[in-house]
């Protein structure tokens, strides 16, 4: 309670002197529907929404500062915990920074799988994002529906990885191990029972009447004020905006992928959820162009002061103990500069920015997460409207506390 | 693009321009005098080729040791138009100093820039509410601050500071 007491008065200025029959109500920061550790403080006259004040920081872990201390491959770990929903995202998005930073050309095999990867992760995002929106407003056998598609992606995840929600995916050079030889097989037949479940999952949830009322029009946001606010992503392309980093400004093999950038109309909690369900089919189109064409060869980049060489090889051969030593206690080498590069990752376009001085660890690292940047617009949204509508903006919007207080 | 943005800057803000180092980097970018800021986003933002309409980042570093003045406040602008080119304008601030905010031409630089208040302490002026975003308010120090503590001085105060509430809670409760 002493805590609660604290942000009244913390709020004291914004809500001071309430009108009479005015209310003050704490959604979170421990609440099913606000998706983790966030809090809004929202004034109602009734069931209407006048004002809100969104705080955030519950889960600030400083992964920032962490950055300026662990090495370039130390780091990968924390960019795990940022979107946990769809970690390889995360991690290819750092490694790819790193990579041009470096100059370091990996093998098309590495591409071929990171792509394929990237694009199982955003349909493992969207899933939780569109079925958790169906929970929060009371419809829950939407989620367990798709979720048994979700489970066998990680379990490839797992094979792939050894892990299934911290997957470190990635190294500098290339990945951490090979495919396995299933690897093609068991995907194909993934899409293959996805698909269908998705056409269900439209049926059952978004076709569903009351879902429909309760979302369409409801938590809008018009292309003006979207970009205004710096949106991306899915939100930005239900308000109408054809923006996409995988065509805007393309990376891996994006360019030479055909997939269509779904749109939106008014940007409301039901469009959000119509363009991720449309983008989860373009993401199975790309895979399934992707996927038997991965091309043989190595699974990292002939960088030998980068990437960790075999073990067998460590234990015969002089040079190969120095590199890996040298891998393990100095981390790799990034020359000079400032780098930003951005992905599309399943939220919008995640940006690191980058300092190197040339040292083992970089001396800034800051992460443009689009959480961040459209939880603000959170208060806007909201104003005027239902308090349960607030409920389907937030879910709609998949606010992910990990990566908006990173 | 690019030679055509310098050109204009070059030619538009040559008071404002500031010398600039050699940075090996993607991004084309100008160093600019905090002052003129406002006025350099704006017209960018406003103009009809150019067209800066989306602020990308917006962020700091802190050049501890290295360089003078002590930070430097990032921001990256995005041209949709322009095949979404995107460019850096870098204001360099000393310590106490303040930078005059941007939350009025994009109202996106009010989270960031109060990130970047709370955690490297940086106030930005004429900020609609230039309050702490992440830390709590009874933190001390700013944390991405190059000399913080990696430690955390402040993490012992908080502690103590949340025992006591519930321990006083616990009593009067």
């Amino acid at each position: 309670m002493v805590m609660y007491e604290k942000t009244a008065e913390h709020f004291g200025q914004k809500f001071k002197d309430l009108p009479e029959g005015h209310l003050l109500v704490n959604l979170g920061p421990s609440h099913p529907a606000t998706h983790g550790i966030l809090q809004n403080v929202i004034q109602i006259d009734g069931e209407r929404v006048v004002d809100t004040e969104s705080v955030i920081g519950y889960v600030h872990r400083c992964f920032e500062k962490l950055g300026e201390r662990y090495d370039y491959n130390q780091f990968l770990v924390c960019t795990d915990r940022m979107n946990y929903v769809s970690t390889p995202l995360n991690n290819i998005g750092w490694i790819l920074t790193v990579e041009k930073m470096m100059q370091i050309q990996v093998p098309d095999r590495v591409t071929y799988v990171r792509m394929i990867i990237s694009e199982l992760s955003r349909i493992m995002d969207h899933i939780i994002c569109n079925g958790i929106m169906g929970v929060d407003l009371g419809a829950f056998s939407g989620l367990l529906h798709l979720f048994h598609h979700r489970e066998n992606i990680y379990q490839i995840l797992e094979k792939l990885t050894g892990a299934r929600l911290t997957t470190t995916f990635c190294r500098v050079g290339g990945m951490e191990r090979d495919i396995y030889p299933e690897f093609q097989s068991e995907i194909k037949l993934i899409l293959k029972g996805l698909k269908p479940a998705l056409d269900e999952f439209e049926e059952l949830l978004i076709r569903n009447k009351i879902f429909n009322e309760r979302t369409k029009g409801i938590g809008g946001i018009s292309s003006e004020r979207a970009i205004a606010y710096g949106f991306s992503g899915p939100n930005l392309r239900a308000a109408g905006v054809p923006w996409d980093v995988r065509k805007d400004d393309p990376y891996m093999f994006y360019d030479k992928v055909d997939f269509d950038i779904p749109v939106g109309e008014d940007g409301s909690a039901l469009d959000r959820t119509l363009v991720r369900m449309e983008e989860m089919r373009q993401s199975m189109r790309i895979i399934e162009q992707l996927i038997d064409g991965i091309p043989e060869g190595p699974y990292h980049a002939d960088v030998p002061h980068t990437f960790l060489p075999p073990k067998d090889r460590v234990y015969h051969n002089m040079e190969e103990l120095i590199y890996h030593f040298k891998i393990i206690m100095h981390g790799v080498k990034v020359p000079p500069g400032e780098y930003y590069h951005a992905t599309e990752a399943a939220n919008g376009e995640l940006g690191f920015y980058v300092v190197s001085e040339g040292e083992k660890s970089p001396w800034r690292v800051h992460v443009r997460r689009p959480c961040f940047w459209y939880y603000q617009a959170f208060p806007e949204m909201v104003k005027g409207g239902l308090l349960a509508d607030t409920i389907a903006t937030m879910s709609s919007l998949n606010v992910i506390a990990g990566e908006l207080d990173c | 693009m690019k030679e055509k943005l310098t050109e204009f800057i070059q030619t538009q803000w040559k008071d404002s321009l500031l010398p600039q180092r050699d940075i090996n980097t993607n991004l084309l970018y100008f160093s600019i005098q905090k002052e003129s800021l406002p006025t350099v986003v704006q017209t960018l933002k406003d103009h009809p080729e150019f067209a800066f309409t989306f602020l990308n980042d917006l962020t700091s570093i802190d050049w501890l040791g290295k360089r003078e003045p002590r930070f430097e406040v990032v921001y990256l602008l995005r041209s949709p138009s322009n095949n979404h080119f995107r460019f850096q304008l870098r204001v360099p601030v000393g310590e106490g100093e303040s930078v005059p905010s941007i939350a009025g031409i994009f109202p996106a630089a009010n989270w960031p820039e109060r990130e970047v208040f709370d955690l490297m302490g940086i106030p930005f002026s004429n900020h609609p509410r230039m309050e702490r975003l992440i830390m709590p308010d009874n933190f001390v120090g700013h944390p991405l601050r190059k000399d913080y503590p990696l430690e955390g001085p402040g993490q012992d105060y908080l502690i103590e500071d949340l025992l006591t509430i519930h321990v006083e809670e616990d009593i009067t409760g």
